[in-house]
């Protein structure tokens, strides 16, 4: 009940809902990023059996964010929770080079999903703190996005173990979903 | 929850009525769609989940729904777990995901958050969370728990322990490491009191122990104390094998355990370890006589049980003051309302009356009230227990009552008297007078079916067999029944044994007289049978018989020659023209053979005859082996006797023994053995023959016996050569051959970390000078893997007839390597190390030489033998009487007459009666008589044996233990 009267008060308000899949590799820091953003610290993680899920409030924007594990035994569970995103958040290890292409590929056939069509695309170029790190460019050429046609899509550099570029990464996304609305 | 389940079944029920029935797949269709909504609405969803689960319940999961539906299912359902702070609809979300995780695939995608909820969500859905995980954890994600199960272990409230302790236990099979580490814990759950949920006080419980019985109670008055029962029941798993820890668990305070539950296991567990080691059971007397004054009711029967089964199975010796007791409380038991109470007791009773009849004739007041009790199963046992009770003094006023009070039952509970009927007729063969008359008079009694009629006439045929007195009163009334009896079947077996045992009673034609009167007035079926019967006494009492009449013999054969011309049916005049040719040629084996084959191994030879298509060469009945009249009344004597012992001891003991060989459950072959004096005869027969049709197919010897061997004469064993629980366990069985010996030797890896390999026993003889057997060869085992059970043989051939006591020192000689855990194979190139074991030394006594045989009136056999020796022992060890039995019985082979191998009562005397034949010659037979006294300093036995060969009879009077 409470729940009702919350959803019915957002949307007089104009507070909206809206669905976001934060995937990537293993390792990346999606469950990081996550409690980050929930908790505003961080939590010690052990790799994601599964997924967890959590609300994220930015800017009168309330974000379901589902952290879905990024093992390769668990990939190809992704496909269950495509239906109704409308936003994707493709969080790479920018330190780890040798498996940059790797990431490309499952961003790249993940795009290519039916369901996924009017989603729009953040990727976090994360562990931006690492003295190797890749910067955001190199990132944006390596995972190939210039290619990417009809879907906006954003990178952002971030660290998710200091929260740097994480809200602005959801300000570029809460911008360009109202707009699309 | 069930409120919920309810309201869906009303549900159903009025929608039913009305014009849609809500069938499977809508529900299926509503759930994807209702899940996938954002946002969902919580309630909807909550009786979504109610009427699935009734789906998942009600059909089944098999039958429910598909794989693929069922993982659909499963995903939409994990979408609920982004609605956060409805406890209510969690809790239903886990119900669901744990029935769907035996069907659904990828169910680990909800572990991560699953994890999240042990760790921070409200003690209200943790349980239900924890036991959801332990379904969708695999063997690769388990050890991602082990701090979960932990912190649960731990935590104040007793549900959310409970909880995590259970679930431990079902994922034992896949992550035992894990468990194993939070041992302790779990062992401390055990005597720390948890508070139960509502329960809203924070006051750390984990760390204040239990402070008494009042402490507890004030503190959490609604706890069922339930965690410390399932803390029980894991350590107890993790510790099965670990005798010293079982130890050291029970040896904790019984009396402040508050659990009734977990009281009985504990009970079970000091049984268990009783039965290990019996000598602890002086550790347990005090306990267990305490715990029978306690006020549970499943604790005291608990113990009465154990102090049964200890009694039953003669593991300990039960003092007075324990068995007063036990006594006392089951007494009070059987007038209690409770149905379920009074039937334990009484069937406790029941098997305490097998082996201390007289001591239980204390309740049989209240035993006697329990034969009209409404419950069947409880008047059953009553009455089979009051006539187990019974002695030679009380058995006719016992059978008067009985007899009241069967006519207004059922057949089937009929059957079951007249089976403990039976029972009596073996013990008490002096009292067939009585046991006789009841019987005739249920067999004369219009009432009962076919069934009842048949096990009647099975307990006339066993009186006939054993109890040889009671034959011609038994016969007499047998021929009065058939002239008025509707049942072709058992008039068929009554014909049959007429024909047996008519011939040689006083007067023979008072039977040939009823059998002709069948000839003329029945079926087809029965004229055959009679026909034979009839040709039976021509060839038993005809021919060298001195006692036979001639003239009966002729009027016969008269009778059967008038059948022959006469009988409308084939198969009559058939029989009546082959029992005519037989007794004009002389041939008397083909009416009445005087030998049968053994059933079981004849069986056996015929099937792989047939699918061998050997069928070139004719059947070899020569392998099978034969046994005359005597000798399969011996044995079947014997087998009756064991199934009246075996009955009561009944299931008991063999659940105690099933726990036992699950605990050593990858040393259980070896055991068989060990455990020989608590295996029946006739399990032991056929150990023995599963174990020499292995000598036929290790070929060592020819099955033809055409070999140097000649016949294989007598087997024995197993004798276990070992302790149970050794590195090898190893048993021996003596074949006995005309000319060689051959011992088999059963040898068992029980070491989980090596392979052996060129195993090899060496035998030595270590009475070379006297010695009359010569060391012929001996086999190697190639290779023996942990756990592996192989036979070698050492084979040794005789150099003259006579029996001589051997002794054989045993040394085990072996390659051990050490296996690669990877390959489950030795590691390659490991050359291993040479070693070897004693073990203990293996007699050949000759008990080994005899077989048992029957005898209808021992003394008079005894003393027809011509030669006698006697004997006196002083046994010190400290065993029962029972014990001592066994052990002359297991030594000497020979057959125990007159029910003297059960101790009856707690008596310090007993006269045990055994007779036997050697193997060698059929005609040499040996009768024993063993006197035995029981004192404080031990057992004295005096045996005097009598036998027609005057070195055997000194020999075994000096072998018997």
């Amino acid at each position: 009940m409470g729940l009702y009267i919350s959803t019915l008060f957002n949307s007089l308000l104009g507070a909206k809902e809206m669905r976001i899949l934060m995937v990537g590799l293993d390792g990346a820091g999606k469950t990081t990023v996550l409690y980050k953003l929930k908790l505003g610290e961080v939590v010690t993680t052990i790799p994601t059996i599964g997924f967890n899920v959590e609300t994220v409030e930015y800017k009168n924007i309330s974000f379901t964010v589902w952290d879905v594990g990024g093992q390769n035994k668990i990939r190809p569970l992704w496909k269950h929770y495509y239906r109704n995103t409308e936003g994707i958040i493709f969080v790479v290890d920018s330190n780890d080079r040798a498996r940059i292409g790797e990431a490309r590929e499952v961003l790249q056939r993940m795009l290519n999903e039916d369901e996924l069509r009017d989603a729009v695309l953040l990727v976090f170029a994360n562990k931006q703190d690492l003295p190797e790190a890749m910067s955001a460019a190199e990132v944006t050429e390596k995972l190939g996005l210039h290619s990417i046609r009809q879907r906006q899509w954003y990178i952002q550099a971030t660290c998710a173990t200091s929260g740097e570029g994480l809200y602005e990464g959801l300000e570029w996304l809460s911008n360009t979903l109202k707009k699309k609305s | 929850m069930s409120a919920y389940k309810k309201k869906n079944e009303n549900d159903i029920s009025s929608s039913s009525s009305g014009s849609e029935v809500p069938d499977k797949m809508s529900i299926y269709q509503d759930c994807l769609k209702t899940f996938n909504e954002s946002p969902i609405s919580p309630k909807k969803c909550r009786l979504l989940l109610a009427k699935l689960l009734n789906i998942l319940t009600l059909e089944g999961y098999k039958k429910s729904f598909t794989t693929s539906e069922a993982t659909t299912l499963f995903f939409s359902v994990s979408k609920l777990f982004q609605h956060q702070n409805n406890d209510s609809l969690r809790q239903m979300v886990y119900l669901v995901i744990k029935e769907l995780s035996s069907i659904s695939e990828d169910t680990l995608m909800v572990t991560s958050s699953i994890m999240k909820d042990i760790q921070s969500g409200d003690n209200l859905i943790k349980p239900n969370a924890v036991r959801t995980l332990t379904r969708v954890l695999d063997e690769t994600t388990a050890f991602s728990a082990e701090r979960l199960f932990k912190n649960c272990i731990v935590s104040p409230d007793s549900s959310v322990c409970s909880a995590s302790l259970v679930s431990s236990y079902h994922v034992l099979p896949i992550a035992e490491t894990t468990v194993k580490r939070y041992g302790t814990e779990a062992m401390q759950a055990i005597f720390t009191p948890k508070k139960v949920s509502t329960y809203n006080n924070n006051s750390s419980s984990s760390s204040s122990n239990n402070n008494g019985d009042e402490g507890g109670s004030k503190f959490y008055p609604q706890s069922s104390y339930m965690s410390e029962y399932h803390a029980f029941g894991l350590t107890y798993k993790l510790k099965n094998n670990d005798k010293i820890a079982l130890m050291k668990l029970i040896q904790n305070d019984f009396n402040s355990l508050k659990n009734q539950f977990l009281k009985v296991e504990w009970i079970k567990v000091v049984g268990e370890l009783i039965y290990k080691d019996s000598s602890l059971f002086s550790n347990f007397e005090q306990l267990l006589y305490n715990g029978l004054y306690q006020s549970y009711e499943a604790v005291k029967l608990e113990i009465a049980k154990l102090i049964t089964t200890l009694i039953v199975d003669n593991i300990a010796p039960v003092n007075d003051q324990l068995f007063g007791s036990v006594l006392e409380v089951l007494k009070q038991f059987l007038v209690v309302p409770r149905t379920s109470t009074r039937f334990a007791s009484v069937r406790l009773l029941n098997k305490l009356a097998m082996v201390a009849p007289t001591k239980i004739s204390v309740c049989n007041p209240e035993l006697e009230s329990l034969i009209n009790d409404k419950n069947r199963n409880i008047s059953t046992f009553a009455i089979t227990t009051l006539l187990k009770t019974g002695n030679s003094s009380n058995i006719a006023s016992l059978i008067s009552t009985i007899n009241k009070f069967t006519h207004d039952v059922s057949d089937d509970f009929k059957i079951i008297i007249v089976d403990a009927i039976r029972t009596l007729s073996i013990k008490f063969p002096n009292e067939w007078n009585v046991i006789l008359q009841f019987l005739i008079d249920s067999l004369k009694n219009s009432d009962g079916g076919i069934k009842f009629k048949n096990s009647v006439v099975d307990c006339l045929i066993d009186l006939v067999q054993f109890v040889p007195s009671s034959k011609e009163s038994a016969l007499e009334n047998l021929c009065d029944f058939i002239e008025d009896c509707e049942y072709s079947e058992v008039l068929v077996r009554v014909l049959h044994i007429l024909g047996d045992y008519g011939p040689t009673a006083s007067k023979p034609s008072l039977y040939v007289r009823h059998i002709y009167n069948r000839v003329t007035l029945e079926n087809s079926i029965i004229r055959s049978a009679a026909v034979v019967a009839l040709s039976k006494f021509v060839i038993i009492n005809g021919g060298n018989n001195a006692s036979a009449d001639p003239t009966l013999a002729k009027n016969i054969i008269s009778l059967l020659e008038n059948i022959k011309e006469n009988d409308v049916d084939d198969e009559v005049r058939d029989r009546s023209a082959v029992a005519l040719e037989c007794i004009k040629e002389n041939h008397p084996d083909l009416i009445k053979s005087s030998k049968t084959f053994d059933l079981s191994v004849l069986e056996s030879k015929l099937t792989q005859y047939v699918t061998n298509h050997e069928f070139d060469s004719p059947f070899d009945t020569s392998s099978v082996p034969q046994y005359s009249e005597d000798e399969r009344r011996a044995l079947e004597l014997k087998r009756k006797q064991d199934e009246i012992n075996d009955k009561n001891s009944g299931d008991f003991s063999s659940a105690g023994k099933k726990s036992k060989k699950t605990d050593a459950s990858t040393k259980n072959n070896g055991s068989l053995g060990a455990s020989s004096s608590n295996t029946t005869f006739e399990q032991r027969a056929k150990i023995i023959h599963e174990y020499t049709e292995k000598l036929y197919e290790a070929s060592i010897i020819p099955s033809d016996g055409s070999s140097k061997f000649g016949k294989l004469l007598n087997s024995c064993g197993p004798v276990p050569l070992t302790e149970p629980e050794s590195e090898f366990v190893i048993s021996a069985i003596k074949h006995i051959f005309q000319n060689y010996i051959v011992l088999q030797y059963n040898i068992e890896n029980t070491l989980t970390d090596s392979a052996v390999e060129n195993v090899q026993v060496e035998v030595n003889t270590n009475t070379n000078k006297t010695s009359n057997l010569v060391f012929d060869s001996s086999t190697i085992i190639d290779q023996l893997m942990p756990g592996a059970n192989e036979q070698c043989y050492a084979i040794f051939e005789k150099t003259s007839e006579s029996i001589k006591e051997e002794e054989f020192s045993n040394i085990l000689t072996f390659v051990t390597k050490e296996i690669d855990p990877a390959t489950q194979q030795p590691f390659a190139g490991d050359e291993g190390f040479d070693d070897e074991y004693e073990f203990d030394p293996l007699l050949l006594t000759c008990g080994d030489y005899l077989q048992p045989l029957f005898t209808a009136d021992f003394r008079q056999d005894l003393s027809k033998l011509s030669f006698g020796d006697s004997c006196v022992y002083n046994i010190k060890e400290n065993i029962t009487l029972q014990q001592a039995v066994d052990k002359i019985v297991l030594n000497t082979n020979c057959l125990p007459l007159e029910n003297t191998q059960f101790i009856m009562d707690e008596s310090e005397k007993h006269i045990l009666k055994l007779f036997g034949k050697s193997c060698l010659n059929d005609d040499i037979k040996i009768g024993i008589l063993i006197k035995m006294i029981k004192s404080s300093k031990g057992i004295a036995l005096k045996a005097e044996a009598r036998s027609n060969d005057q070195e055997l009879c000194s020999d075994l009077v000096n072998s018997l233990i």
